[in-house]
């Protein structure tokens, strides 16, 4: 189980992706990624939520009694999830708005707790603070990139700035409405897992069951 | 030797040893747990109020500014190169009293929060049974925003709030010179459900409003309906088509409108503003 740290940072970026491979946080990740901004918000929010959580756990995990230890990480999360909340409502109150109730849900966002489950409560201070960083990270690039293909091709902008003329504005690009609703994140987020395994099929499951085909006989 | 060592600890922490000593005690001990959810939720409780305390005064500045911007985009003044200041400047605001309609001389209007009167029995007033809007109580006087061009007027904003289906909305309405037709209207604030209930806040199903007559004879008469609002049909400038899928909070709307534009809200004040044009 003896990891190298850099191996802890970066192997949940495409090794261990908490969303390409583990499958977990798509809510946000469809939520937030029409646009680049909030992406990149969200995205450094949920670093910070998920690394100082991480870290505060590992710190008392040699006393967490076990009867209480999912509240207790849950309680942790939540008093910092309200403090990036107050945080950005004072310094970036218009990405706020826009943010509205998703930073609120890092709270339940599963990636954060199955970090602090699975490996902050079991792990020292510094591979625990490497882990949640490169889990950050993952979660980070996958958003970040989704955000991307949705703004430029749904609002034919990056951050904002006009990168492809719309139409409607004299210009040659008609913008793809898909992008912008939550099945085009759906598709984007397929097609990269799709992406991935292709480049790296140990990450292909195995079927869980097999479909046994039956041939029934007439009258039987 | 396990038997005495707590003893020495409580030698060197002195007083708070036996509460320390608890911390000591084996993980599944149900003292245990107890002090470290009570030190949890303590150490926790501190951290978040601290936060709150300390970054409120910047987060009512932006909320302040939000407002002024929502104020100048709905009086539909650009900001084009101007400060956010310089176009607000241009707008006048005035405290009105509800009751009589009249202006109120001598009070600060830009320090003046209807939220906070609404929470003061001194400043506000029981709605009791006749509430449409919801709100419990109204406050007794009401900011407006006044635009005009060579002295004459040329649109009023009128701040309105109301229950939705969860959340309290709160708007901006802007009129014509005439005291009944609507030029634009905004809200700026709610929490309906997303994707369906905060549709009421999307540019969209706003701009629906401006055009329409919410006032006939005084009284307000817009309603907001279901199923779209036929063009050629008489009552289409009375009419708002209700966003699908939100009927409480579309209901809402229409309400907390009917409520500030009646008698118990903004009424006498546009009665008193038609008079003065005719």
């Amino acid at each position: 189980m003896e990891k190298t740290f850099g191996r802890l940072v970066l192997e949940p970026i495409v090794d261990n992706n908490p969303i390409t491979l583990q499958i977990l946080g798509i809510c946000s990740a469809l939520a937030v990624t029409t646009k680049l901004a909030p992406a990149i918000t969200m995205s450094i929010a949920l670093t910070a939520v998920i690394v100082s959580a991480s870290v505060l756990i590992s710190l008392i995990r040699h006393h967490m009694p076990s009867s209480i230890r999912i509240i207790i990480q849950m309680t942790i999360i939540a008093s910092l999830v309200i403090i990036v909340d107050e945080v950005l409502k004072a310094f970036a109150y218009e990405l706020s708005k826009q943010l509205s109730v998703f930073v609120g849900l890092i709270i339940t966002n599963c990636i954060v707790l199955g970090r602090a489950e699975a490996f902050a409560s079991k792990n020292p201070p510094w591979p625990t603070f490497l882990d949640a960083l490169g889990h950050g990270i993952g979660y980070s690039v996958i958003l970040i990139s989704v955000a991307a293909i949705r703004e430029l091709f749904g609002s034919g902008s990056l951050l904002g700035a006009q990168v492809l003329p719309l139409v409607k504005e004299g210009g040659w690009y008609e913008p793809n409405g898909l992008m912008l609703l939550a099945p085009g994140a759906f598709f984007i987020i397929g097609l990269m897992i799709w992406a991935i395994r292709t480049w790296k099929p140990a990450q292909v499951e195995k079927p869980e069951y097999r479909i046994n085909i039956v041939h029934r006989t007439e009258g039987s | 030797m396990r038997a005495d060592a707590p003893i020495r600890d409580n030698a060197r922490a002195g007083r708070l040893g036996p509460l320390l000593a608890v911390f000591r005690l084996p993980n599944d001990d149900p003292r245990k747990t107890l002090a470290v959810a009570l030190a949890l939720c303590l150490a926790c409780s501190v951290v978040v109020s601290a936060t709150a305390v300390a970054l409120r005064p910047l987060q009512e500045r932006n909320a302040a500014l939000a407002l002024k911007e929502e104020i100048v985009n709905v009086a539909g003044l650009s900001t084009g190169g101007r400060s956010l200041d310089e176009a607000f400047g241009q707008i006048e605001t005035q405290l009105v009293d509800l009751d009589s309609g009249e202006f109120v001389e001598g009070a600060d209007p830009l320090t003046y929060s209807y939220r906070e009167a609404a929470q003061d029995p001194s400043a506000s007033t029981a709605l009791g049974d006749s509430d449409p809007a919801d709100i419990d109580r109204r406050p007794d006087r009401m900011p407006v925003y006044l635009v005009r061009r060579n002295g004459e007027l040329e649109t009023l904003i009128l701040p309105v709030y109301g229950a939705g289906l969860w959340s309290t909305m709160h708007g901006l309405v802007a009129l014509a010179p005439d005291g009944r037709t609507a030029k634009a209207f905004t809200i700026y604030e709610q929490r309906e459900t997303a994707g369906l209930g905060s549709e009421v806040a999307s540019e969209q199903w706003l701009s629906a409003w401006s055009g329409k007559v919410l006032i006939e004879d005084g009284e307000p008469v817009i309603e907001v309906v279901k199923g779209g609002v036929d063009p050629s049909s008489p009552n289409a400038e009375h009419r708002v088509d209700g966003l699908s899928g939100a009927t409480l909070t579309s209901n809402g709307v229409a309400n907390l409108m009917r409520f500030w534009l009646g008698e118990r809200g903004y009424g006498p004040f546009l009665d008193r503003i038609r008079s003065d044009r005719g």
